[in-house]
């Protein structure tokens, strides 16, 4: 097989997660493109190998071992991920990240009340939950 | 360009590197199934960040995914093929999936779900899939993959090599789920904390809005004990462990 089909693919599945990264306003869509993303990797890195292991006699197989730790890598990243995210969405009532601007220079977060507001009604849906739980 | 040249020196005589008996015009069988599934993941790579069904986005992730661990085993990478259908088909979606429910996405169409700055987005990611593309068939247009013989990834080769030369890597990416599952169970128990010392002292935490449950249940459960016990563990404290779970056993 031609190296370049693996490479070409996993370029593109790459810049198709860049898209979704920059375009997306969801947290848990960013986080599906970020997965894209390191998929894209993953091709290109085991493409590398099987192609090292038989062109250079490579024995290391350290392509193969590296796509191992970064499926690892990329499930703690989406545990934790997650984790804020839902931390988040606890606290605003949004997992939209355009709406998350408290730290951005030269803009005024939105006021206290707009997110309290926001946030008031899951959060007494929670509560609800657990008392009655 | 530099890169492929050094390995096609260091390679010299062992391996023909150069494909040049071989275009691209006659492509083997292999290849035509790998271009196939290729088109169907990429084609599914793009609904998912194009969709506005957010259900649906993480649905056609599992065909990307699933897409791309055929193409591992038509790299002849089975081990892990079996390890992505296990940990991104099996236990990345289903947290996915969770999330999504968890905060509330609509099901059907979210008309906000493309932020506003889609078009400087999609030059950015034409821009660099061109110049990628470009470079990388630039490089590597004349590299052959063998992919005759023993598999380059069967499980005896890949564990082999994983415990000869990367037990030590492997050592501290075990440390480094558990430091994500303590993470990701200490970030999603928190506000938990905070409702139960609410409960017990009578107060609502500092910044919360006032809370209606309380006064109303607290003959039913004991306020002291009641909402601490109730909650064990959140959802996504569950799901986290359930993914670490995963990829501890599945190694």
């Amino acid at each position: 097989m031609h190296l370049a089909y693996p490479a070409v693919l996993s370029a593109l599945l790459f810049c198709t997660g860049l898209y979704g990264v920059l375009a997306r306003r969801n947290a848990i869509l960013v986080l599906m493109s970020v997965e894209l993303m390191l998929n894209a990797v993953n091709l290109n890195l085991v493409a590398f190998d099987v192609w090292l292991s038989r062109a250079a006699e490579e024995t290391l197989h350290s392509g193969q071992a590296l796509t191992l730790f970064t499926i690892a890598i990329a499930a703690a990243e989406i545990g934790i991920g997650l984790a804020i995210v839902l931390a988040v969405y606890r606290n605003r009532g949004t997992s939209d990240i355009d709406r998350l601007r408290d730290t951005a220079e030269g803009h005024e977060p939105d006021g206290p009340d707009a997110p309290d507001h926001d946030a008031s009604a899951p959060r007494a849906a929670a509560e609800n939950a657990e008392a009655t739980a | 360009m530099t890169l492929a040249a050094t390995l096609a020196g260091l390679a010299a005589g062992t391996t023909d590197l150069a494909a040049d008996s071989r275009g691209f015009l006659s492509p083997t069988g292999v290849e035509i199934a790998f271009l196939l599934v290729g088109l169907v993941t990429f084609g599914a790579a793009v609904v998912t960040v194009t969709t506005k069904q957010l259900v649906h986005a993480a649905l056609w992730l599992v065909v990307t995914l699933g897409g791309l661990a055929v193409e591992y085993l038509l790299l002849t990478a089975e081990f892990i093929a079996w390890v992505q259908v296990l940990i991104y088909v099996g236990s990345v979606i289903v947290l996915l999936l969770f999330g999504l429910m968890l905060t509330r996405a609509p099901i059907g169409r979210s008309p906000d779900a493309d932020s506003g700055n889609r078009w400087v987005a999609l030059a950015v990611a034409v821009a660099a899939a061109a110049a990628l593309v470009w470079v990388v068939v630039d490089a590597f247009r004349t590299t052959w993959i063998d992919l005759d013989g023993a598999p380059a990834g069967s499980t005896d080769v890949t564990g082999a090599s994983l415990f000869q030369h990367w037990v030590l890597p492997f050592e501290a990416l075990s440390v480094l789920l558990l430091a994500a599952l303590v993470g990701a169970i200490v970030l999603s128990r928190k506000a938990t904390a905070d409702a139960a010392t609410a409960a017990a002292t009578g107060t609502p935490p500092a910044g919360s809005p006032p809370a209606v449950a309380p006064p109303t249940t607290a003959p039913v459960t004991d306020p002291a004990t009641g909402p601490a016990s109730a909650p064990v563990t959140g959802p996504s404290a569950s799901g986290a462990a359930d993914a670490g779970s995963d990829t501890e056993g599945s190694r």
